[in-house]
């Protein structure tokens, strides 16, 4: 038997090739995305890991990986404090650091180096070993720096930044001036290797301390090393007695663990998207299988007969096209994992595009990635040729003895009742979700109905699709004569098999559509929210919304024109007793004037050093007028506020919001996050938005916009975000392709001596391609119209569940139009091999085919 | 039956429908090398049913072919309604084929998807032209399809569907047809009823029909036997009845066993 199942493999090879090639790309997908988070995994590890010392004093409070977004404290530790820890006998080294935030590298061109993606971090390098015992930095070109004016870049960025050294660089500072410029003295890299993308600015000492502390002689945190024989826990222990309050000493890993923690909520929402994709990709390759072991099994009914007949039990008949299903799963996912690995140095290659560099040594395939990527395969592989094998244990021995090649289909009575009664289910889930059902979130409850119905309507795409496919037969046999007629019939004569074969391409179809509607509906409910909230006649903000230098609203308050520079700023801090920090905005006086906030209780004028609570937050948390709050900020400071006033609902500002001095007070450093700019009674729009765009300039950080500006740049992050999401499933359409170019082939195979006979009889090959792409154009329309429809359906309900933030539904229907016209240019690409095969057939050979 | 004035060709009765001049086609190469053909001259009268008989392996199928434009001789001339096949490509075949040249096929004659009407017309709709309905009537008629025209092929018995064949063979009114065993497959009434209906097309339409077959019942409804043995053409019989096919026949048997034996 087992010979017999090898022969098989090997004499179907190009058959079971294609199908093979669905699983190879699901896989290929699956252990990508594996080897590319864990090479990201392991790329911050080594980062984190090369760069923490033994022990670290830092600010009460502070985490490490913060970047300083969401407020810096201002305070430092002096030189003795150093000096006292480097006495102790605990230690042998402490090392004074200074880090600065929100500096950042204009490239030669004027354009700011990185940003949307890896930090750029600014120090001051110091010789403290890292908690292995070796050196942190690496100096690879140059020398180290002298003062304020020479700096080193690490070599990645000055290579993309397009500086060589001796070149004159130029910073954004994060406080006072602007800018500054600097002259590139040297290249380096943290010692492990690379910098995951981030950006190094790398000081001496006094010339970190003149940029970020004003010339102070002192440092925002304290780098420990352990003396001989001690533990980071005695070293902290150590440290702590001679410690100034609102600092800590906290242990080199305890450091690695939160950088790391920090690190993982970053990646895994990362590896979840891109896992996500990839099991779709592995569901689309399931209908293939499914799908091409269904005609290999009717096609071979005869051989299984025989079988039957000689002494072959229905199990066996099963096994042996189970086990053909395995070796080709086995192969497949050989391929697909070796495929994977080329496919993760893509990935980082797309990564690397927007600044997040992977190691290229940390890129291997690991046991488990290995070992679930050959689980997924084979078993994915395993369930999808179930169906069909089963039917093949099932064919009666006589069938051998007949002459015809029919297999028993059965009808599509049974199939259409339950897959009627699961789809009523699945509206039912939905409804559930809509109507607000306990027990689950509306999204979940959606969710179980969009993936239920999908797969059901994808087994009921034979009696669905039917309208469908005389609809194409009809406008087929107008508009292209007897071979469109004949690719319209052709395409119904076996309706599982179209409907199968449609079904791959109507799950990407679905997805595709789905996210178009959410994409429209958020872009609409954005200039909805923006037209409905936007006050002011101008918005200059960071474009990663980072905080940068009060300097530039300084400026901006002097241009002609304008009448009202309101700042606002954001802070990370914890409301009275709770566990985790929320972000609380800071406004300047004028903020309320500005916004047009309404007061539903109290003033909520900032103004009166009194924190005013939006609508919900106040309704969730019970705020009301009067109530005094605790806010609990790094660097162990307390700040107690009291409610002022509940706002009516804003966008604008945060659930939690305090007046500007409240920043200050807390110790942390003020920067801004946002100015909103009003101009004065008559001053010309035109003119003030290019002054304040000069004064924007120099910081390509900044941008300044107006309403409809401001809109756009909210789009284009959707945008973004959609087209990365098109890409994704992209690949889920490739599979789908392949199916269909799969079924074709058999398809072509079957009918060779049909195709023989019409040749004869007259049949340029030019009529008989277009006969097989008009036929693969219906499968692919099919398969659009049905995943069309049901991802207008899903993305209609999920903007209906969602509409607390998706304000207004959108329906792109152009967009719709586009993925129609595609799913036609899919199906003409899928047929060009049949068809030319088809139509290189020999006549003669055709029709003597037995 | 009144014979409509239709006639089914451009070549006046008794001048050659299809010539072949020297055909000769070999197979394979050096010690494998088969001559299917060896070197065969002949002329097809129009207006005539003629039968091409022989043992298997004689080289009936082959010639055929080469003569239907379905398969290219190795060397030699054919000449189908006047026009030499041997400088024209794949796509003037194919119109060829489909202007001038009948089929009628042993077995899987249909296009399965389509009705018996769509069938038969189908050469037509392919060339994008449409069919003379009186023809198309009188074809019709004459096979007794009237009441099958929009049944499928699976719908229909083994000899409906060869006469829908006929049909779709006879109705665009080419020149010459060729038929490969039409009645192998069907037993013998049917048998009867299609070879039947081939002679009345003969002498009603005056249609030139060339048809391979190694039953002598079916050559016995024939104006000429032409009998091949080893790639050439060693005999030929004028009207002659089943007796005189089957002893032509046996002694071309006994000369091929002879010849081996020697």
């Amino acid at each position: 038997m087992f010979k017999l199942i090898l022969r098989n493999v090997g004499a179907r090879k190009m058959r079971l090739a294609m199908s093979a090639l669905a699983i190879v790309l699901g896989v290929a997908f699956l252990s990508g995305v594996l080897v590319f988070s864990n090479g990201l995994s392991k790329t911050f590890d080594g980062i984190i890991q090369g760069t923490t010392p033994d022990g670290l004093v830092r600010v009460e409070g502070a985490e490490s990986f913060s970047g300083g977004a969401t407020g810096v404290s201002a305070a430092t530790v002096s030189p003795e404090v150093v000096q006292k820890l480097d006495d102790l006998p605990e230690v042998d080294i402490a090392e004074g650091n200074v880090d600065g935030y929100g500096m950042y590298v204009i490239d030669a061109d004027g354009d700011l180096l990185g940003g949307t993606g890896a930090p750029t971090l600014a120090f001051n390098r110091t010789e403290a070993p890292n908690m292995d015992g070796g050196k942190i930095l690496q100096l690879l070109h140059g020398r180290w720096g002298t003062g304020a004016d020479e700096i080193v870049l690490d070599e990645g960025s000055a290579k993309k930044a397009g500086y060589e050294i001796g070149d004159t660089v130029k910073l954004i500072t994060p406080i006072g001036e602007l800018e500054r410029t600097a002259t590139l003295v040297g290249t380096a890299e943290f010692n492990q290797g690379g910098t995951a993308g981030a950006t190094l600015i790398i000081f001496d000492t006094p010339g970190a301390q003149e940029v970020f502390l004003n010339g102070r002689d002192a440092f925002t945190t304290i780098g420990l090393t352990a003396a001989d024989g001690v533990s980071q826990a005695e070293l902290v222990k150590a440290a702590k007695t001679v410690l100034p309050p609102g600092f800590e000493a906290v242990k080199g890993d305890v450091v690695v663990e939160e950088s790391q923690d920090a690190m993982a909520q970053f990646l895994d929402v990362i590896k979840t998207f891109l896992l996500v994709f990839a099991l779709i990709a592995v569901i689309v390759g399931a209908f293939i299988i499914v799908n091409t072991f269904s005609i290999l099994v009717a096609q071979r009914s005869r051989e299984s007969a025989l079988l039957r007949a000689l002494g072959a039990s229905k199990r066996q008949v099963t096994a042996s096209v189970l086990a053909e299903a395995f070796v080709m799963a086995l192969f497949a996912s050989t391929v697909g994992i070796g495929l994977g690995w080329a496919l993760a140095r893509g990935l980082a290659a797309m990564f690397s595009a927007v600044g997040l560099d992977i190691e290229g040594t940390f890129l291997n395939l690991s046991t488990s990635t290995v070992v679930i990527s050959y689980l997924v395969g084979i078993v994915v592989t395993l369930v999808a040729a179930l169906m069909p094998a089963r039917r093949a244990g099932k064919v009666a021995p006589v069938a051998a003895m007949r002459a015809d090649n029919v297999v028993d289909k059965g009808s599509l009575r049974r199939r259409t009742l339950i897959g009627s009664v699961v789809l009523v289910a699945a509206a039912l889930a939905a409804i559930a979700g809509l109507a607000g059902v306990d027990g689950m979130p509306a999204a979940a409850w959606l969710g179980i109905g969009a993936f239920t119905s999908l797969l059901t309507v994808a087994v009921l795409s034979p009696v669905i699709g039917a309208p469908v496919l005389r609809a194409c037969r009809l406008v087929f046999g107008r508009l292209f004569g007897t071979p469109g007629r004949l690719a319209g019939e052709n395409a119904m004569r076996d309706p599982r098999r179209t409907g199968a074969t449609a079904s791959a391409l109507m799950i990407g179809l679905a997805l595709v559509s789905t996210i178009a509607v959410m994409a429209g509906s958020m872009k609409a409910s954005v200039d909805h929210v923006v037209d409905e909230e936007f006050r002011p006649d101008f918005i200059a903000q960071s474009v990663i919304f980072a905080p940068f230098s009060t300097t530039v609203g300084d400026r901006m308050e002097e241009v002609d024109g304008v009448a009202t520079v309101s700042r606002q700023q954001m802070f990370d801090a914890r409301i009275d007793d709770k566990k985790d920090s929320d972000t609380i905005g800071a406004a300047d006086a004028s903020y309320d004037d500005v916004a047009h906030l309404e007061a539903l209780h109290g003033s909520v004028d900032f103004g009166a050093g009194k924190a005013v609570i939006n609508e919900d937050e106040a309704e969730k948390k019970g705020y009301e007028v009067g109530d005094t709050l605790t806010l609990h900020v790094q660097g162990d400071k307390k700040i107690t506020v009291e409610v002022g006033g509940i706002a009516k609902e804003n966008v604008t500002i945060f659930p939690v919001n305090v007046p500007l001095d409240v920043v200050e007070k807390a110790g942390l450093q003020r920067q801004d996050n946002s100015l909103s700019i009003v101009l004065a009674d008559g001053a010309d729009s035109a003119t003030v938005k290019k002054a304040l765009d000069k004064v924007a300039e120099p910081i390509p950080l900044v941008e300044v916009n107006d309403k409809e500006g401001f809109a756009e740049t909210i789009r284009g992050q959707v945008n973004q975000l959609l087209f990365m999401i098109y890409g994704l499933l992209a690949l889920a359409i490739i599979i789908a392709i392949i199916g269909i170019v799969n079924t074709l082939g058999l398809s072509v195979l079957e009918r060779t001596r049909e195709i023989g006979l019409l040749r004869s009889i007259g049949m340029t090959r030019r009529q008989l391609r277009r006969t097989i792409t008009l036929e693969s154009v219906a499968i692919a329309v099919l398969g659009a119209v049905l995943g069309m429809a049901l991802g207008l359906i899903y993305g209609v309900l999920l903007q209906r569940v969602l509409k607390e933030d998706l304000t207004v539904l959108f329906v792109p229907f152009g967009q719709l139009l586009v993925f129609g016209v595609i799913a036609v240019i899919v199906g003409v690409l899928a047929a060009v091999i049949p068809a030319i095969r088809a139509s290189r057939l020999n006549v003669l050979a055709a029709i003597s085919t037995e | 039956m009144t014979s409509p004035a239709v006639t089914t060709s451009a070549t006046s009765p008794g001048s050659a429908a299809a010539r072949a001049i020297g055909l000769t086609k070999v197979y394979g190469s050096g010690e494998s090398e088969v001559h299917a053909l060896a070197g065969v001259t002949l002329d097809l009268r129009a207006g005539e049913f003629t039968a091409i008989m022989g043992p298997s392996g004689s080289g009936k199928s082959t010639l055929m072919h080469c003569l239907a434009a379905l398969d290219t001789p190795t060397s030699g001339e054919v000449i189908v309604d006047g026009t030499e096949l041997g400088s024209l490509g794949d796509k003037e075949l194919t119109v060829l084929r489909r202007t001038r040249i009948g089929f009628i096929f042993q077995a899987f004659n249909l296009i399965p998807t389509l009705t018996a009407k769509e069938n038969i017309l189908l050469p037509l709709s392919l060339a994008g032209s449409s069919a003379d309905p009186e023809w198309f009537d009188a074809v019709i008629g004459t096979l007794g399809l009237g009441d099958r025209l929009g049944h499928r092929p699976s719908e229909m018995s083994g000899g409906q569907q060869q006469r829908v064949a006929c049909a779709r063979a006879l109705v665009s009114k080419p020149s010459i047809i060729f038929a490969d065993e039409p009645t192998g497959n069907l037993d013998s009434t049917s048998g009867a009823d299609v070879l039947a209906f081939l002679r009345r097309s003969v002498d009603e339409f005056g249609q030139t029909i060339v048809m391979v077959t190694h039953d002598a019942v079916a050559a016995s409804h024939c104006d000429r036997v032409i009998f091949l043995a080893d790639g050439a053409v060693v005999d030929e019989l004028a009207r002659p009845d089943r007796e005189q096919i089957l002893e032509h026949i046996t002694a071309l048997q006994a000369a091929a066993a002879a010849r081996q034996g020697a």
